[in-house]
């Protein structure tokens, strides 16, 4: 909303504030300042000049040698605008003179002729494209609408001393959408008295009776239906300061109709639209619904398409407007027009915006009754515009008001609690101060015991209950008046253990080298082929976003493999050399398809890298120390050889019990070919919530060894296929309590070793907790380790 | 024998003067005081002397005795120090090369500026509360007070996955949720995604991040949302900040608030980051909505309490001077390494 002050300081006596108090004041009551711009301020040596003689450029088509008196003197000035003529009074920058935008003009010569000065056009004096008057050339000069003094600062004439605020209206506050609103809230934040205009009409002549007739089919959609009728009008430019007016609240004038209409919606709030009665069948205007499927042409040209939702203006036989939101082009007041109808009606706030959305069809109108309006300035508004009207001597006012008002809206009596206010605010504010602020909001209060019986003007839609005289009171008060206290009360932070697990995670990967990620929980149904997850696989149950902005953030995710593997191609392509990261985030199981109810949301830590000396160990490695740190112990790694996201030979799934906690493995080349990775890549994925419940954090202390242990070294040639965990199983099973550890140190192919076997070597720490071990205690237990695994594995100890 | 042992003392001194190394001063050692030494040789010889004369003799034995040794002891001192000193030239090394170190990882900048948040609120005697990123139209907006008809509901603002289902545009459905299964008095904070249909751009992304906080009791006030969110100003941006809080609407708050803060980086003198006003806005608060408290079984009459919540991904912006949000979701290792 934007607001000129000059405009404002007609109804709240302003002029003892500068600009600051006023933002500042006005910011903290509640009417949020966007910006403050100061109009004039770059606007430098621009004054009123008149055409005294076009003549053509000795040496350029399309150039005029121009005699523009300025008072002063009369300037020679070269130009190359179309539509200028003798007699004309137009802006003109002095040399030396400064635009809006910063641009110096000097005098200087155009194909050899001398130019002093320059004329301007809308666009020069800052004037935004579409607020330039209808009647001004695009990118002409801008012509002044009748003789000015020569010389005269054009500050003066186009209202450019002054300063436009743009305030922030918050949608419970469509009152505030009007100078009148705008100054109510003034003068209230500085106790100032409000001067609301003075609204008459002095001669009418003929009655409206004579004229049109009003009927309202749909009581629902329509609260009130006002109708002035104005005889005799001449349509032509509105004076220029209304015009300045306009511009300057961001509204493009039009004719002296279309203006006043839209004038009094900004000064009042209240949308007008203005029809020409020639054009309505039978004199009649019905407010009445739309049938599906008919369509009707705006005033814009556009043929709309409409349903029987839609509230619209009809005459007796043809539709002339949608309701609220735009005239119809077949009754719009035109240079012809003689005798208007005006309107000024209250439509269902809901109809309106519907209507508005579903049209794809916003104006200052719709924008207004969207937000709802008070029905009960409809009069006052109407009569306000015959106000102008009649002052500006364009039209003669027909007597008599047609005023249909079927919902009609009383003023809210409210009962509050002083003492509730204290309460909430913290304050101890006197009945009387309360009173005092919200006599300056225009309430009446009665106090009745310990109560007060408040009555609320009807433009207030926004307070309804008890609680609203709490925002009221607090900030006409103040924010900033209130006291700063913590609340009492004992209660303790705390973190619960799922957050402390999630924590420690994430300590222990950074230990481990790991970037945390994040990346969002929608993703592309493409995800899945791409990962090669098979057609039937559960992963492919996603729960589906019907308004997604792409089809890349189309579905919830079911794994965040595509994530992590989206990013690790994106650093590998951008050329980090290895890139190690994980994420803990939630995927999306729906209970149902479809969805019906909420998802499960389920935890997932994924775990990816790449680079040099990263392998498969690397990431197990990585799995292996947090599993430590958890406390987790008793899980196997069983090798996975279906999972058509990795490498057949290269993937593991991590089991605990009958849980499988999740996978690792080296991805499979299809799925890096489909992500344009040429590099190999580590990924794995567990499942939080189960890590979540068998992690154990209690520590408990062992005891340190206190006899010296003995270590003995073997190396095993075993057949390719067998598994290390199987060698390892055996030396622990035959470890008869003094195996304290099987510490794996090498794997050897090669020479000497036969084609499809394996040397792999051992450290068995052999350690007794109560006594020093013998040699011979050792290797009777160490040899029967080695006849064991020659026996089961058909190993042979290496020589 | 005088003059002897004499002369065997001059060449000792002098060739333990000139020795090069240990082994040599050892070899003299032997060579003088050893069992076959010459001094060990001459003693031999003191059983020929006269009675009267053996004394004299053995204290000269002695003197040279002592005297040997202690030179052998001064210059095997003397030579310890230099083999040391030439071993610690010797070990010279370039210290400005680099040092070795294992690559530690580097948590996401959202999460540390969270865990700045939360350890200040924690402070205070928050607790954490969490709750599920798809939420039900009724825990999101019709709980919360917000209007049917309000503009945040449509399929142009709000991802939606059936008519009652959606991706929650806040995390304030966690306090509805707190609300329902927890009598107050409450003290939470509830950080989370969130998600709204914005298209990504540099200030902008379709999933992003907040932190709300709720405080229920009896005998809340405004005063001490005031209070709890100027600490918290002052806590995660320095003593010196100042808050501002304006009036605002939220359907949820009643009254409602937008805090400023100011700006921690000119220090309110106006520069870059606050856009010259001196001034960040960082939070949205206000006194839960007796609607809402309502709605979620507490009686309005006997509590009252609090809400705010602020953006993270602006926070975390702001405090590390990231000025682009798309930055925080592309993940490149070089970024989250720099936290």
């Amino acid at each position: 909303m934007f607001v000129p002050v000059e405009w404002l300081k007609q109804y709240v006596d302003i002029d003892g504030l500068d600009m600051d108090t006023l933002r500042d004041n006005m910011i903290m009551s509640g009417s949020n300042i966007e910006t403050v711009e100061d109009l004039g301020e770059r606007i430098n040596k621009i004054v009123v000049g008149k055409i005294l003689e076009i003549e053509n450029h000795p040496d350029a088509k399309k150039l005029v040698v121009t005699q523009v008196d300025v008072g002063e003197e009369v300037l020679q000035i070269v130009t190359g605008a179309e539509n200028i003529k003798v007699g004309q009074y137009i802006p003109v920058i002095l040399n030396g003179g400064r635009l809006p935008d910063g641009t110096k003009i000097k005098s200087g010569k155009l194909r050899g002729v001398l130019s002093n000065g320059m004329m301007c056009s809308g666009e020069e004096l800052g004037i935004a494209d579409k607020v330039l008057p209808i009647h001004q050339a695009k990118d002409g000069i801008y012509i002044l609408d009748q003789a000015y003094p020569l010389g005269t600062d054009i500050k003066e004439i186009l209202g450019l001393n002054d300063h436009i605020i743009e305030f922030e209206i918050t949608p419970n506050r469509p009152d505030c959408l009007s100078i009148l609103g705008m100054a109510r809230e003034t003068s209230a934040t500085f106790n100032i008295p409000l001067k609301a205009p003075q609204i008459n009409v002095q001669e009418e002549v003929d009655m409206i009776a004579d004229y049109a007739a009003i009927d309202i089919e749909d009581n629902e959609l329509c609260n009130r239906y006002v109708a002035r009728v104005i005889k005799d009008v001449e349509i032509k430019p509105s004076p220029q300061w209304m015009q300045n007016r306009l511009m300057k609240a961001g509204m493009r004038p039009i004719n002296n109709i279309v203006d006043i209409t839209n004038y009094v919606m900004l000064e009042l709030g209240q949308p007008l639209h203005a029809f020409d009665l020639s054009t309505l069948e039978g004199n009649k205007i019905i407010v009445k619904r739309a049938k599906d499927r008919e369509t009707f042409t705006t005033l814009d040209e556009v043929e709309r398409k409409l349903d029987s939702s839609m509230l619209m203006i009809a005459d007796s036989e043809k539709y002339v407007a949608i309701a609220g939101v735009m005239g119809g082009l077949n009754s719009e007041v035109t240079k012809e027009t003689k005798t208007i109808l005006l309107e000024a009606a209250s439509f269902s706030a809901n109809s309106v915006r519907a209507t508005s959305k579903k049209l794809g069809l916003r104006s200052e109108a719709s924008a207004r009754f969207e937000k709802g309006i008070d029905p009960n300035i409809a009069i006052m508004a109407a009569n306000r515009a015959c106000q102008l009207i009649e002052e500006l001597e364009v039209g003669k006012i027909v007597g008599g008001v047609m005023d249909l008002y079927p919902n009609r809206a009383d003023e809210k009596v409210i009962e509050i609690r002083p003492k509730r206010m204290n309460d909430l605010l913290g304050t101890s504010l006197s009945n009387e101060e309360m009173i005092g602020i919200l006599k300056r909001l225009e309430m009446k209060v009665i106090p009745k015991e310990d109560k007060f019986m408040v009555n609320v003007p009807t433009f207030r839609l926004d307070i309804t209950q008890e609680i609203d005289f709490v925002e009221e009171i607090a900030r006409i008060y103040g924010f900033n008046n209130l006291g700063m206290t913590l609340p009492k009360g004992n209660s303790q932070g705390a973190k619960t253990n799922g957050q402390i697990i999630e924590e420690i995670t994430k300590i222990n990967l950074n230990a481990s080298g790991l970037n945390e990620i994040q990346t969002y929980s929608f993703i592309s149904p493409k995800t899945f082929d791409m990962l090669c997850i098979p057609e039937d696989s559960f992963m492919r149950n996603v729960v589906k976003l019907i308004n997604p902005l792409g089809e890349e953030n189309s579905i919830m995710r079911t794994t965040l493999m595509g994530n992590m593997l989206e990013v690790l191609g994106r650093n590998y392509n951008r050329n980090v050399e290895c890139a190690k990261a994980f994420e803990i985030g939630n995927t999306f199981i729906p209970k149902s398809i479809p969805v019906e109810a909420l998802p499960i949301e389920k935890k997932v830590l994924t775990l990816g890298m790449y680079g040099k000396e990263i392998d498969f160990y690397g990431l197990k490695g990585v799995v292996q120390k947090l599993f430590e740190k958890l406390g987790i112990e008793g899980y196997e790694y069983i090798p996975e050889k279906n999972h058509k996201s990795f490498h057949p030979g290269r993937c593991a799934s991590i089991v605990y019990g009958n849980h499988t906690l999740g996978v690792i493995g080296e991805v499979h080349p299809d799925v890096l070919e489909n992500h344009d990775i040429d590099t190999r890549i580590y990924v794995g994925e567990l499942d939080f919530n189960i890590l979540l419940q068998i992690t154990r954090l209690d520590k408990f202390y062992q005891e340190l060894p206190k006899y010296p242990a003995i270590t003995r070294d073997i190396a095993v040639v075993v057949k390719d296929e067998i598994y290390v965990k199987q060698i390892e199983d055996i030396a622990r099973e035959n470890g008869e309590k003094i195996l304290e550890s099987v510490k794996l140190f090498d794997v050897y192919k090669g020479k000497q070793i036969e084609e499809g076997y394996k040397s792999v070597a051992y450290s068995l720490v052999y350690r007794a907790k109560d006594r020093t071990l013998t040699d011979e205690e050792v290797t009777k237990v160490h040899e029967n380790i080695v006849k064991v695994l020659e026996e089961k594995l058909g190993g042979s100890l290496r020589e | 024998m005088k003059e002897q042992l004499q002369k065997i003392r001059n060449s000792a001194e002098n060739e333990i003067q000139s020795a090069q190394s240990m082994q040599e001063l050892e070899e003299l050692r032997i060579q003088y005081l050893g069992k076959k030494g010459e001094l060990t040789a001459l003693l031999r010889g003191m059983k020929d002397l006269s009675a009267e004369q053996r004394p004299l003799v053995g204290k000269i034995v002695n003197d040279v005795r002592e005297a040997i040794e202690g030179a052998l002891d001064t210059a095997k001192k003397e030579m310890k120090q230099k083999e040391k000193n030439s071993r610690l030239a010797r070990e010279t090394i370039d210290v400005t090369m680099p040092g070795k170190a294992k690559d530690l990882g580097h948590k996401h900048p959202l999460t540390l500026a969270l865990d700045e948040i939360k350890d200040i609120f924690m402070g205070m005697g928050f607790k954490i509360a969490e709750g599920p990123e798809v939420e039900t139209v009724y825990h999101n907006f019709d709980a919360l007070n917000a209007p049917k008809n309000h503009p945040s509901r449509d399929l142009t603002d709000t991802f939606y996955i059936t008519e009652d289902i959606l991706l929650r545009t806040q995390t304030s459905p966690v306090q509805v949720r707190t609300m329902k299964k927890n009598k107050p008095p409450i003290k939470i904070i509830s950080p989370g995604r969130c998600f709204r249909s914005d298209a990504l751009d540099a200030t902008h992304s379709p999933m992003f991040h907040q932190v709300e906080g709720l405080v229920i009791d009896k005998g809340i006030t405004m005063a001490d949302l005031k209070g709890t969110l100027d600490l918290f100003a002052k806590q995660l941006f320095g003593i010196g900040t100042k808050t501002k809080f304006r009036p605002h609407h939220f359907p949820f708050t009643e009254p409602s608030a937008e805090v400023d803060v100011t700006c921690f980086k000119c220090e309110g003198k106006g520069c870059r980051v606050c856009k010259g006003s001196g001034w960040i806005e960082i939070l949205g608060c206000g006194m839960v909505h007796p609607n809402v408290l309502a709605e979620c079984g507490i009686d309005p009459e006997e509590y009252s309490g609090f809400a705010f919540g602020m953006g993270l991904d602006r926070v975390t912006m702001l405090k590390y001077e990231i000025q682009d949000i798309r930055l925080l979701f592309e993940n490149d290792m070089r970024f989250i390494k720099q936290f």
